[in-house]
């Protein structure tokens, strides 16, 4: 793009950003001088680079309204519908500009209607007495009483006043504007086309640019007066730059860091001193830097005045926008980030906060009503709020509405205070607006803006009053490339969360006044007559300890970093916890992006990688995202009616090990047995039960599990073939009808994912992993059968222990799963013309074998090309030689479930590759 | 420099490496730098090929165990374990292997596709093979290698 055109294009953009926000403005106060001066010279100036440019449709419509609005500075009364005319070129103009910006050229286009209706308001605008000071509107409009038409000549006699003070070089500019355009009046004189004028236009540029330069400086204040004089203090720097030497100094901050890390070990160094000096050069830098990005949050408001205005027409609501500390700033990152969501707020003030001029009248308010807008520094962050005086938040409907969505029981409502019934409305999806209007309501809306201000590591609040109004309170970093970040350790590694959300440390040791209680497993601390929900760091991470004993010491020994996110507040339970550190946040890398758990990470200064939390992938892991209230110990009871969907299992909940319910499907559990402690015997180093005359083997959940010393244990027993085999558990929650449906699947030995069972998270384990551990030669006996589910996949095997326990392993790997009991049904159903995506066959079965059947398949033309994996217990290199050549594409053995899911996965993308 | 060393302007320059006794090449434009992983910080929650992050030089490298990538058992010799630095779309990753091998000037009419009978999970990460004197070379789509594992995560 031409460097002129672009020039013009970024300098005319933000010029009119300000004529909106102005002219709203000079709506309300018509007699501002100032403001209309302000005005007129930034369309003055547009039309006349317009014409330098050869851009005929924007200079004809700039010079429409220029002229309309000449007739304002002559002292023609403002009208609502004069000014909507005007915002409305402006919007034209505002969507050539664009066009402009993506094709490098006007688009074609008449824009007769919008000309007409301007020359024809100022035609009829009526003028008052010719001899009234023009600059002097008060005067003007009081005297408006004997309208007179008005001849071009006004605008010379404006011309022709004395220059005011301060006010000179404006004057200068626009005697110079005068000079060379044509600025009649009269609609016919208008079309005079600046381009016959062109050399005269060459020497007012001069002068427009400068004070273009000028304006840019203070669009800050954006009634500032022009004080003239002063050379121009600023240039325009590209985003790129500074974002590039942003990135830069944060390097260089790491790498002082590093420096001043290596010193700390050496006490006599020589470098101390240059370092020192070193850190303190990289400190004035870095805010240096930091500065060049800040912005005064008034650029992320400024199209709200007009926003509400129109809103105020269009609802006709009489509405009053206030802005207070729009000069506070902000880094223009986060400002970018912010804007959508405060464009939504006032938004939804406007339509569903305030109510209209009669009833607010009934209400003994006055008819108009306020929205304000504030923001302040506080701390390390920026604080903004968005209040208005309307009728509050509608806690009855909202709480119908949360009943009525299931995100919560009245049981539960009950017990909240109205600020945690009102935050339901961040809930996604959630609106409470009747009637869908074009302002809001439309079912995207605060989830959004709650889902915006989460992703910057801001936080947000509410608090209503019937009848009084709502006030949100929006909590925001000033930067979001440096923050700071308190260090802990869990399980050996090092973890930074964010300072923003940390309130405070409490240390709990089983002896002292804070220490870790449970309630059913569930971990909480008291804390100032509160009861805070606890969460271990390492269990949610799943980085638990090898050490048991020291598991054990850890989880009531160690660190509480009570958190906070919006209304919610929780502890991470961490084994230790270093210093804060100011980091600088770097992405994650894609392929680690799906975590949730951390929103980053960063070098530390001894240069090792640490991973940021994110403390709101904690919170929403704690399941308690929007029902904050509802602290751990009842969550138990809750009990979310979900629908009945076609494929209920019968599940077993129970407890074992951690506190996470857990869940095994009915089928596969013999029996429910409880026996108390002192007829569990030891024999062989393991603990063994006389079980219906033989000798059954129990298997510990994990090795965490504490063996009760008295009392009944209770336990699940697995039979097949004969042979049974008690796994432990803590506590029998219930029984329960669901749907199975792995929505996360886990890395973890024995748990095949987690999924969403009667409302809460539930861990599904997998037998598949217990069973070899009471006889390591299960599977070596049994076979196996498969299932699948968007990706078609047959399973074969004669054992249906197996078949249940697989099903859920390849549904969790995305599989629709249809099982054979034997290999010639499988044949049936694949010469009878079913398509598989894949084949799973056990080897071991009665009379057809795996390889047998494979060799089946090979040989028919119609099957030969379906992918096929072998499960077996037999995985010798010779079992694995003959499957291959029975055609085999895989041999997996038995309870090597990652191995079964990455060979589907791999076999499976393989075909479509070829296919594609 | 070995017999199938060639000079001509249709040859690929490989980097090879041992990974579980085998010989990989990589196209050497690929590889931006050889280095000893040290430091490494593991992911928690992350997939079971990635085995960590570590900072190489002041960036953020995420280390892709290529032993489980290829399914290969874990290492047991307890030589140091050294890694190829790779770009791939945008980002640093280091392929971790067991050892690095020379540099070979191969001619492009050498290579071979992939043998029919090859395990699926390698074949789809192969670009070929090379026979050289003493022992075969597969080449390493390294586009492969990190893009089914991408592809993984958005299924």
């Amino acid at each position: 793009m031409d460097d002129l055109l672009r020039e013009f294009l970024t300098e005319t953009n933000e010029s009119l950003d300000v004529v909106d926000v102005e002219l709203v403005k000079f709506e309300q106060e018509p007699n501002n001088t100032k403001v209309l001066d302000n005005i007129f010279r930034l369309v003055h100036t547009i039309k006349g680079t317009c014409g330098f440019l050869g851009l005929p449709r924007l200079e004809a419509l700039a010079h429409a309204a220029e002229t309309l609005m000449g007739k304002f500075r002559d002292g023609v009364p403002v009208t609502t519908e004069a000014v909507s005319l005007v915002l409305s070129t402006i919007d034209r103009i505002k969507a050539i500009v664009g066009d402009l910006e993506a094709t490098e050229q006007e688009p074609a286009g008449a824009d007769r209607d919008l000309i007409g209706e301007l020359e024809r308001m100022a035609l009829s605008a009526k003028q008052p007495a010719k001899d009234a000071a023009p600059k002097d509107p008060p005067k003007l409009i009081d005297a408006d009483a004997g309208p007179k038409h008005t001849a071009g000549e006004m605008l010379y006699q404006v011309l022709e006043r004395p220059l005011r003070p301060g006010e000179v070089s404006l004057d200068e500019l626009e005697r110079a504007f005068r000079e060379t355009m044509a600025e009649p009046s009269a609609p016919a004189a208008e079309i005079a086309p600046p381009k016959t004028e062109a050399p005269k236009v060459e020497a007012p540029k001069a002068v427009a640019e400068k004070r273009d330069a000028k304006d840019a400086k203070e669009h800050k204040e954006p009634d500032g007066e022009i004080k003239g004089g002063v050379a121009s203090q600023s240039i325009r720097v590209a985003v790129d730059t500074l974002e590039n030497l942003m990135t830069m100094v944060s390097e260089l901050v790491l790498t002082r860091n590093q420096l001043l890390e290596i010193v700390r070990r050496h006490e006599d160094s020589e470098f101390k001193v240059p370092l020192q000096r070193l850190s303190n050069v990289t400190a004035e830098l870095q805010e240096g830097v930091m500065k060049t990005r800040m912005q005064p949050i008034g650029n992320a408001w400024q199209k709200l005045p007009r926003i509400v205005r129109d809103l105020s027409n269009e609802l006709s609501k009489q509405i009053e926008l206030e802005m207070i500390g729009a000069e506070t700033e902000l880094d223009r990152q986060v400002l970018e980030l912010i804007k959508d969501p405060l464009t939504h707020m006032v938004r939804n003030s406007a339509d569903h906060g305030l109510e209209t001029p009669e009833t607010r009248r009934l209400a003994g308010k006055p008819e108009k009503g306020t929205i304000r807008l504030s923001a302040y520094h506080e701390g390390g962050h920026i604080i903004i709020e968005i209040a208005d005086d309307g009728r509050g938040l509608n806690l009855e409907r909202i709480r119908q509405k949360v009943i009525e969505n299931g995100l919560s029981t009245e049981a539960e409502l009950d017990k909240m205070t109205e600020t945690q019934i009102a935050k339901f409305i961040f809930a996604p999806g959630f609106s409470t607006a009747a009637k869908v209007t074009n302002v809001s309501g439309r079912g995207v809306g605060m989830d959004v803006v709650k889902t915006n201000i989460d992703a910057i590591g801001g936080t947000i609040d509410l608090k209503t009053a019937s009848g009084k109004g709502t006030t949100v309170t929006i909590k925001i970093p000033l930067t979001l490339a440096i923050v700071s970040a308190l260090i802990v350790e869990c399980a050996g590694d090092r973890f930074a969360i964010p300072q923003l959300s940390v309130v405070e440390l409490v240390r709990a040791q089983s002896n002292s006044e804070h220490k870790i209680e449970r309630i059913k497993d569930t971990p909480v601390l008291r804390l100032r007559n509160k009861l805070l929900p606890l969460v271990p760091l390492a269990k949610l991470l799943e980085i638990e300890n090898a050490d048991p004993n020291a598991k054990v010491a850890t989880e009531d020994d160690g660190f509480i970093v009570v958190t906070q996110v919006g209304n919610q507040t929780f502890g991470i339970v961490v084994d230790g916890v270093f210093h804060t550190e100011e980091i600088v946040v770097k992405p994650m890398c894609s392929m680690l992006r799906n975590i949730t758990m951390f929103s980053g990470n960063t070098i530390l200064g001894d240069g090792s990688v640490i991973m940021i939390i994110d403390p709101n992938g904690v919170a929403q892991a704690l399941g308690t995202a929007v029902a904050e209230a509802v602290t751990t110990q009842d969550a138990d009871d809750e009990g979310r009616a979900r629908e009945a969907a076609a494929q209920t299992v019968s599940l077993l909940l129970f407890r074992a090990g951690t506190m996470e319910p857990k869940a095994v499907p009915l089928s596969l559990v013999t029996r429910l047995e409880e026996f108390s402690v002192d007829k569990i015997e030891r024999s062989n180093g393991r603990d063994l039960v006389q079980y219906r005359g033989s000798l059954m083997p129990l298997v510990y959940f994990d090795a965490i599990s504490q063996r009760r010393e008295t009392g009944a244990q209770p336990m699940l027993v697995f039979s097949d073939a004969g042979r049974s085999m008690g796994l432990v558990v803590d506590e029998i929650i219930d029984i329960v009808e669901d749907r199975l449906e792995i929505e996360v699947a886990s890395e973890r030995m024995g748990i095949l994912g987690s999924a969403v069972i009667k409302g809460k998270a539930t861990e599904v384990i997998d037998i598949g992993h217990y069973l070899p551990m009471a006889f390591e030669d299960w599977f070596h006996r049994k076979e196996m059968k498969v299932e699948n589910l968007t990706k078609t996949l047959l399973f074969i095997d004669d054992a249906a222990f197996f078949r249940n326990m697989l099903t859920p392993v390849l549904k969790a790997a995305g599989f629709n799963v249809t099982t054979c009991e034997n290999a010639s049904d499988a044949i049936g159903l694949l010469e009878g013309g079913r398509r598989f995506d894949i084949v799973v066959s056990d080897i071991e079965m009665p009379e057809m074998n795996g390889f047998e059947f494979a060799e089946h398949i090979r040989r028919n033309p119609r099957t030969r090309n379906v992918p096929l994996i072998a499960l077996s217990s037999l995985s010798t290199p010779a079992s694995i030689e003959r499957g291959r050549q029975a055609g085999f594409d895989d041999y997996v053995a038995k309870f090597d479930r990652p191995g079964l899911i990455a060979a589907l996965k791999e076999l499976t993308t393989y075909q479509m590759g070829i296919a594609a | 420099m070995s017999a199938e060393t060639v000079n001509a302007s249709d040859s690929i320059q490989y980097v090879t490496v041992f990974i579980g006794g085998q010989l990989f090449g990589l196209p050497i434009e690929r590889v931006h730098d050889v280095f000893m992983p040290e430091s490494m910080t593991r992911v928690p929650l992350s997939q079971r090929e990635i085995a960590g992050v570590l900072n190489l030089r002041g960036r953020i490298v995420t280390a892709v165990d290529m032993r489980r990538r290829l399914h290969l058992p874990p290492r047991t010799d307890g030589n140091p374990q050294m890694a190829v630095g790779i770009e791939y779309r945008g980002e640093s990753y280091g392929l971790l292997i067991d050892s690095v091998g020379e540099v070979l000037n191969l001619a492009t009419s050498g290579r071979e596709s992939n043998p029919i009978n090859l395990d699926r999970r390698w074949a789809s990460i192969s670009g070929g093979v090379h026979r050289l004197n003493s022992q075969l070379m597969v080449i390493l789509d390294v586009d492969r290698v990190l893009g089914a594992m991408a592809e993984s995560l958005a299924a």
